[in-house]
């Protein structure tokens, strides 16, 4: 797998992506700069603004998808993407997100949404890993 | 995830040339058989990806009845095969949200006129601009229409019926739409304030993917008289729409997965893949779920009604005073994402069910009185686009679809590459290229996505229709060719 964690693969009908991480934290960072590079993200210069995240799940599975959606939603609503996300992980259920937003420039094209498809946070000895199918 | 045995050909019989049924001793769990339209090629096809394995999993819904059919462009979706149709039984069984899809009421519409492809053809590259810069597509992009909330809860409520009291439908369009345009039980106390945030700018908008404006030409006539009914001629100029309830049904279907997976462990239901969750019909978040889905599904009707508008202006704009007659008289507008309660018969049983399509079109034969007066002794009409630059066809439903798929048939070309596979194996600027060589005007926002979408990438749109007409759940009307292409 790539040094960033993530990996693009072949999906029939939509995007899916292969993500890893040392610990949930990392493995939900690496998804969330997965899911942008899939989506073509590219941003203007600048700091940006901090912003800080918060959220909680039912499980560790759930709080990938929501993770990701909340992102999915400052995309399409606010038109801004995130850079040095940095995140940490409160018990099984919880994170806290720090992250610069800076302004979208363009999008090659939209992610509709993040799906539970067979999706399952394995663990083994390189760490976490997990696929998630994007719906486009 | 426990690694399986992919299903084989040889896992499946073969009940007549073009059918062919998993039965429920293949893998245990299965409530129902899984059965397949399709012919040898079709068949091996399918088997390439996931979607039959999806397939099987859709079989262990709780409350199905009958068989999961899956049609012959099926390919692997999400949870639930693209292709894909299941029938709960009402009032206990299920309704899964992911087995609709997030696309809630992705659908086609059809307009047809009477211009010759030979008088609008000095105009056609104007024409195609034209209905690029008024059909709202691509990324971030927002509609004309300016909602407010209040208003939107309308569309929510009225869907076409909502376009019509503002001047963007006529009266025939509503009468040619699938349900008149409107699903009844929409309540829009069911949608979250993100789906109506999500949902306020983007009405009136194409959105990017597959969706699509087509400009065809009526190549061929297959049924003079249905294809009198509905107005097409051959030679003349027909428009294809492709679109659906935009980030208002994605946000919709988000939400009730979400909501749905305590639900789901709560009615001890078991499922094999998270994304198939669901909910009884008759609890309370199966309720809520019908009330919200409904809303997308209007939302999607009155969008579509919406662009039909702006196909109308931009027909208006170039052929105005060019032709004789620059009208767009609607054929039809099918649902193919969608949860639809009807009745259908089960092993000489009539019941109501609840028929979750995904990616299948609904197929209604003859008689079925929600069909205008003029359809009603022929069927249903359906609508199959092809690929981009691929023929697309006008079909009928049928008896046999009543009594062999629920009332459904095909959707579609359905996908054979990966998107990352088509953008390795494609350039979208000499797609472009080559289909203008053809006489294809496209008008596209994005390169890389017209390469996602190029005809390599999908099965053969013509063995498709081929396969339902020669199984009986579908007739072929008319087959249309592209001469314009808009997409996001």
């Amino acid at each position: 797998m790539p040094s960033g964690g993530f990996e693009e693969l072949e999906h029939t009908a939509d995007w899916a992506l292969r993500v890893r991480g040392r610990d949930l934290a990392e493995l939900l960072v690496n998804a969330a700069n997965g899911m942008m590079e899939l989506a073509g993200v590219q941003t203007a210069s600048g700091a940006g603004t901090i912003r800080k995240l918060e959220l909680t799940s039912l499980d560790r599975e759930s709080l990938l998808v929501d993770w990701l959606h909340e992102l999915l939603l400052a995309l399409e609503l606010r038109s801004v993407a995130f850079k040095q996300i940095r995140l940490k992980v409160t018990g099984d259920l919880g994170l806290t997100a720090t992250f610069r937003e800076v302004p979208l420039t363009s999008l090659a094209k939209p992610i509709k949404a993040v799906t539970y498809n067979e999706l399952q946070i394995e663990e083994s000895p390189q760490g976490l890993f997990a696929t998630v199918v994007f719906d486009v | 995830m426990s690694e399986r045995r992919q299903v084989r050909k040889q896992d499946f019989k073969k009940l007549s040339p073009f059918l062919w049924e998993l039965p429920t001793s293949y893998r245990p769990g299965m409530r129902v058989p899984v059965r397949l339209f399709a012919d040898d090629r079709l068949l091996e096809d399918a088997l390439d990806d996931k979607s039959l394995e999806q397939a099987v999993n859709a079989s262990m819904l709780p409350g199905l009845v009958g068989h999961v059919t899956v049609m012959p462009d099926v390919h692997q979706g999400y949870g639930f095969p693209i292709g894909g149709v299941a029938a709960t039984r009402l009032p206990s069984g299920v309704i899964s949200p992911g087995a609709i899809g997030y696309d809630i009421n992705c659908g086609v519409r059809l307009l047809a006129s009477s211009i010759t492809l030979e008088e609008a053809q000095p105009q056609m590259a104007d024409l195609a601009s034209a209905l690029y810069r008024n059909c709202p597509s691509g990324v971030g992009v927002k509609g004309s229409v300016k909602l407010s909330t209040k208003e939107l809860d309308r569309v929510c409520r009225e869907g076409s019926e909502w376009a019509l009291d503002n001047g963007y439908a006529q009266e025939l369009d509503l009468a040619r739409t699938e349900e008149g345009g409107r699903i009844s039980g929409a309540d829009p106390a069911a949608v979250s304030d993100r789906a109506k945030q999500r949902g306020q700018p983007q009405l009136g908008t194409l959105g990017a993917g597959n969706h699509f404006v087509e400009v065809d030409v009526v190549d061929q006539i297959f049924d003079p008289a249905a294809a009198t009914a509905m107005g097409l001629v051959a030679g003349t100029l027909a428009v294809q729409i492709h679109c659906g309830s935009r980030g208002f049904g994605h946000q919709v279907c988000t939400d009730y997965v979400r909501e749905f997976q305590p639900a789901a462990a709560r009615y001890q239901i078991q499922l094999p893949d998270r994304e198939l969750v669901c909910a009884p019909l008759d609890s309370p978040e199966g309720k809520r779920y019908l009330a919200a889905m409904a809303c997308a599904a209007n939302y999607a009707f009155a969008n579509r009604q919406i662009m039909a508008h702006h196909v109308r202006r931009s027909f208006e704009e170039v052929l105005g005073g060019r032709v004789s007659n620059w009208e767009l008289h609607q054929v039809y507008d099918i649902a193919h994402n969608m949860g639809k309660i009807e009745e259908h018969a089960v092993a000489g049983d009539r019941m109501r069910v609840c028929v979750h399509r995904k990616g299948a079109t609904r197929a209604f034969g003859p008689g079925f009185s929600g069909l205008p007066d003029e359809y009603r002794p022929l069927g249903q009409p359906v609508l199959v686009p092809g690929s981009m630059g691929t023929a697309s066809w006008v079909l009928l439903g049928t008896e046999a679809s009543m009594e062999q798929s629920f009332g459904s048939t095909c959707h579609g070309a359905g996908r054979t590459m990966s998107r990352k596979q088509a953008k390795r194996t494609v350039r979208g600027d000499q797609l472009r290229a080559e289909l203008e060589r053809r006489g294809i005007q496209i008008r596209a926002g994005s390169m890389p996505g017209l390469a996602e979408e190029a005809p390599q990438a999908y099965k053969d749109v013509d063995a498709v229709v081929e396969v339902v007409a020669k199984a009986g759940i579908a007739k072929k009307v008319a087959r249309l060719r592209p001469v314009a292409v808009i997409k996001g």
